[in-house]
């Protein structure tokens, strides 16, 4: 990917709002433990996409800083695989602080993240480009120039 | 007067810059067709193919053109440069000119198409790590054939062919153009035996490819003042016989230039020695011989040693859709000139096989480098040539060699291209600043406009524009897609959107033809 900044930004958006959003509410009541509820599951899925948007937007400007060290301005796609870890562990130390008291499962929590980040990641390395064929020359942009 | 139909150029048809319907069909008959494409190889192809997938018929486009596949003339330059169908070309995984999508890829496609659960895994594992685990994965040759054959195929590629020349295209009183050619024997469409045919049209795409090849001006020199024309070759054209000679006797080849197409002489040489039983030293001149990376910034810093300046493709890859593409928009004259230069110049993909050979090849002394601006080329002792050459100290050196393979460049002026020359005396068409054909960013000819008509430009012939990497499989196709743009926002087809896109992509995943 050879993305820009306000492109990595709004393909971020666009990828957690429909993508995103749409596998969170398919898969949430598949992750209710025994004595969990519903909401619960929904509370703490739907908080960790918000978290992964809204910190997406600080991260994004990090990745654009490290992209100028790069010759090709590019972003190889196995980097875009790899912070989801860091990216992850901040977004699950904040749903921890905004559980505080009744902190949700780990593997809940986990699960829901890793398998929403790598679905958004295979949206994003082929099937939007189909959807919107100006996409892979404005660096991302979603909205066009 | 009346109407001969010869197929005549009348010296007031060449003295008028625009014709009026009664001024041409005195002589020539007409054809008529909404939009032309003026070439037939794989800028033609991405145009047409993104128009037909946008909604036009085949009624619609016409492309003039004397080669049959629209690879043709790609293959016989990578042929001669030392790609052959099973090695790998140098643009990337969705640089896919057979589908505008860039999805599936190449790698995807390789890997669904291979036999073998780890023949499978091996160009997906490549693309996921790329560039920064490996190399950048890149297509074989063979598979960007057999992929736009079957692209032709399934848009109704031969449906649309004019065969024949290109002379000119004419600007036409009340609009649009007329582009004329001379139909190659038996395919006059007009079926009356006419020198020449005039093809009206609204809209005109022009993708005609190098003008020609150049040499080095002291090479040049050399094969003109004695006539040597065998010893002398350019990389571009057909030298099989230097490789062939080369297996017969030890002898000694000098590589000029440092870019991809040098690094595929040497592989060439390098391998028949390896491999082949061929016992020939290579001697490689470099004019500027990179020690170092280049540029003075971290943030603007290219891979350099060993000679050679390393960048995955012609150009950084974000020049093709990223932050470069976008800088370079809002630059013109010397400013846009400058960055195209410092993102391009000479320069070649790093391979690790390549790396291992040349270094086999210094340690075994087969292989060996110099620096030096050359003095003066003649012929040597035993039916070699002499290149005298001021190294780096000022120091003057002689080398010899048997044959010297210059792989330095195919850009000629545009205005060898006759129809190229034409457009610039009679067309209102002007020079950019690296003296191509001058684009607008929707790659309209600047200055050529015929209300309501248009015409474009995308290859080599418009390099120098707002976009770089223009001369390539995905720059032919981004200026495929903009052309379609502007042409949508004149009224000329509808532009396309979401639902055609994901519709018609479904279409090419199941290779339906295009209706
Ligand atoms: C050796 C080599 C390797 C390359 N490798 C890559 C790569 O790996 N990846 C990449 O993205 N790009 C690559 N390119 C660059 C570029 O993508 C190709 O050269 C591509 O073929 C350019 O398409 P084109 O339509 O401009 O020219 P061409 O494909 O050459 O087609 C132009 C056609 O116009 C015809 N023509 C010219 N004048 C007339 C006339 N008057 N009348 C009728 N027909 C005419 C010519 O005969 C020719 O067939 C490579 C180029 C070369 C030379």
């Amino acid at each position: 990917m050879t993305p820009t900044l306000v492109g990595r930004i709004q393909t971020r958006l666009f990828l957690l709002a429909t993508v995103g959003l749409g596998w969170t509410i398919l898969i949430s009541p598949i992750l209710v433990q025994q004595d969990g509820s519903v909401g619960r599951v929904y509370a703490i899925t739907i908080s960790a996409v918000f978290l992964t948007a809204v910190f997406g937007v600080g991260w994004e400007l990090l990745y654009h800083a490290l992209q100028q060290y790069r010759w090709e301005k590019d972003w190889p796609i196995l980097y875009s695989l790899v912070v989801a870890f860091p990216e992850g562990f901040l977004v699950w130390i904040s749903v921890l602080v905004i559980f505080f008291g009744s902190p949700p499962p780990f593997l809940v929590f986990w699960f829901h993240f890793l398998s929403t980040w790598s679905l958004v990641w295979l949206v994003a390395v082929g099937p939007i480009k189909v959807l919107l064929p100006r996409w892979r020359y404005q660096g991302g942009r979603i909205v066009e120039k | 007067m009346t109407a001969d139909r010869s197929g005549e150029l009348t010296p007031q048809l060449i003295e008028t810059g625009t014709w009026s319907d009664e001024l041409v069909s005195r002589t020539l008959p007409i054809v008529d067709v909404p939009f032309v494409s003026i070439g037939g190889g794989l800028g033609s192809l991405a145009a047409v193919d993104l128009l037909r997938i946008a909604g036009l018929r085949t009624d619609d486009i016409r492309v003039v053109t004397t080669i049959d596949r629209p690879h043709q003339t790609y293959r016989l330059l990578a042929e001669n440069s030392q790609i052959p169908v099973e090695e790998r070309i140098r643009s990337d995984a969705s640089s896919t000119i057979d589908n505008i999508w860039g999805f599936p890829s190449y790698a995807t496609r390789e890997a669904m198409s291979a036999k073998g659960l780890a023949n499978k895994i091996a160009p997906l594992r490549h693309v996921l790590v790329e560039p920064v685990l490996d190399d950048y994965y890149t297509p074989t040759a063979g598979q960007v054939y057999s992929s736009v054959d079957a692209e032709a195929n399934r848009i109704g590629w031969n449906k649309m062919l004019l065969k024949g020349v290109v002379r000119m295209v004419r600007r036409r009183v009340g609009g649009g153009y007329f582009t004329v050619y001379t139909p190659k024997a038996g395919q006059d469409p007009t079926h009356g035996g006419t020198k020449r045919v005039a093809v009206r049209s609204r809209h005109v795409h022009i993708a005609v490819g190098y003008p020609g090849v150049r040499f080095l001006p002291d090479l040049q020199k050399y094969r003109k003042t004695h006539k040597d024309f065998s010893r002398v070759v350019n990389a571009y054209e057909n030298h099989d016989y230097v490789y062939e000679e080369l297996r017969r006797r030890p002898s000694t080849v000098m590589v000029r230039g440092s870019g991809i197409v040098a690094s595929r002489i040497l592989v060439r040489l390098l391998d028949d020695r390896e491999k082949r039983g061929a016992n020939t030293t290579v001697i490689h001149l470099f004019r500027n011989y990179v020690r170092e990376p280049q540029g003075d910034r971290a943030t603007f810093r290219r891979d350099g040693r060993n000679g050679f300046a390393y960048q995955g493709f012609n150009y950084p890859k974000a020049a093709w859709g990223g932050q470069l593409k976008e800088q370079l928009e809002s630059l013109d004259g010397d400013a846009r000139k400058d960055l195209i230069g410092r993102l391009g110049g000479t320069n070649t993909p790093h391979r690790r096989a390549w790396d291992d050979q040349l270094e086999r090849g210094r340690h075994g002394g087969w292989y060996r480098q110099f620096e030096g601006q050359v003095q003066s080329v003649a012929p040597g002792q035993d039916q070699t040539v002499q290149t005298t050459v001021a190294d780096r100290a000022g120091r003057t050196i002689q080398l010899e060699a048997n044959f010297i393979v210059d792989a330095t460049g195919l850009e000629s002026d545009i205005s060898e291209h006759r129809v190229l020359a034409d457009l610039l005396d009679y067309g209102g068409a002007g020079r950019n600043p690296l003296g191509r054909l001058d684009v607008e960013p929707s790659f309209e000819v600047r200055g050529t406009r015929s209300e309501p008509g248009r015409m474009y430009a995308s290859g080599s012939i418009a390099l120098g524009g707002y976009y770089a990497g223009v001369d390539s499989f995905l720059g032919l196709q981004y200026a495929a897609l903009r052309i379609h743009d502007d042409l949508a926002s004149a009224g000329f087809g509808t532009r396309l959107g979401s639902m055609r896109s994901v519709k018609e992509w479904w279409r090419w995943m199941r290779q339906q033809p295009v209706p």
